[in-house]
């Protein structure tokens, strides 16, 4: 009796797991392949803190942006050379400083302390985001 | 059999507290928030398999509560709750089909785990645009769940059976 069961449990396992390695797989390839469409003119950086944007700025072109909280600075987004990367925090972690550079559209660096937010966004994303508003 | 079940939960809830501060000793591996082994999951493995899904979900429940409230803050609630009760969730339904061997259970808990953290990110930070995160989060939900549940398998077979199931001898 317990040999019969065994096979068969073993099949529900194979597909349950090979349906998830598949989505997996899906999702990396979805990912990787809308990076390589993504051109790099036109694309903006939005930071947003407490779900509020605070500053809409060109990926082109080199920047500093402090973003203050309640206590003053907690932290500093550096836009350079096309990439833009969180050079301070003030969180303990520290996860979005040691993210390190993004430059493509729809990524992102992501301060969960501070609940700050740095995206790229392509032109026919803010779109998408006008129509969601 | 009461005295029993509280003495239980209590020493598996204490075993899960320890294994966090276990965890939070260990530097993060990734630059990513939410990549980490889930060394807690162990204890609510060990709960389903050992007394069954009702107990599952009790210490569960205790174990989001009472360890975010001794390292995390209201933030970290809110992504333990969402993940912890996505995967709970996952694994008992998938534990009481009978069809699965522990090690999928676990695998399966591990990437619902992510996904759930994923969801309430997305309300949370009021943006979409989380892909690149789900997935990273994905596939090391499933590495996670891989190693737990070969965790969990080895822990469950060399538990005494009487340490959980009444001890009538």
């Amino acid at each position: 009796m317990h040999h019969d069961k065994t096979p068969l449990k073993k099949r529900y396992d194979l597909l349950l797991l090979g349906a998830l390695v598949l989505a997996g797989l899906g999702l990396t390839a979805f990912v990787l392949l809308s990076r390589m469409n993504s051109s790099s003119d036109g694309l903006t950086v939005t930071i947003r803190q407490d779900n509020e944007v605070i500053a809409t700025l060109p990926l082109d072109e080199d920047a500093t942006y402090a973003v203050q909280g309640e206590d003053g600075v907690t932290n500093l987004v550096v836009i350079e050379d096309g990439t833009v990367h969180m050079e301070e925090a003030d969180c303990p972690d520290q996860l979005c400083v040691k993210q390190g550079k993004i430059r493509y559209a729809g990524d992102s660096l992501i301060c969960l302390p501070n609940r700050v937010v740095v995206e790229i966004s392509g032109e026919d994303e803010q779109a998408l985001d006008a129509v969601a508003k | 059999m009461k005295t029993r079940r509280v003495a239980q939960y209590g020493l598996l809830i204490a075993l899960a507290l320890v294994l966090s501060y276990v965890e939070s000793l260990v530097p993060a591996f990734f630059a990513v928030p939410g990549v980490k082994l889930g060394l807690t999951n162990l204890v609510v493995m060990v709960a389903l398999y050992r007394m069954g899904s009702r107990d599952a979900i009790i210490i569960n429940l205790l174990r989001i509560l009472l360890v975010s409230m001794t390292f995390g803050n209201a933030f970290s609630l809110m992504y333990a709750a969402a993940g912890g009760l996505l995967s709970g969730a996952v694994m008992i339904l998938l534990k009481r089909t009978g069809k699965f061997k522990m090690l999928t259970v676990s695998i399966a808990g591990g990437i619902a785990h992510n996904v759930g953290q994923i969801l309430i990110a997305m309300v949370l930070l009021g943006t979409w645009r989380v892909s690149y995160y789900l997935l990273i989060l994905w596939w090391s939900g499933l590495a996670a769940g891989f190693a737990i549940g070969i965790l969990s398998a080895q822990v469950v077979r060399r538990l005494p059976e009487s340490l959980f199931n009444g001890g009538q001898h």
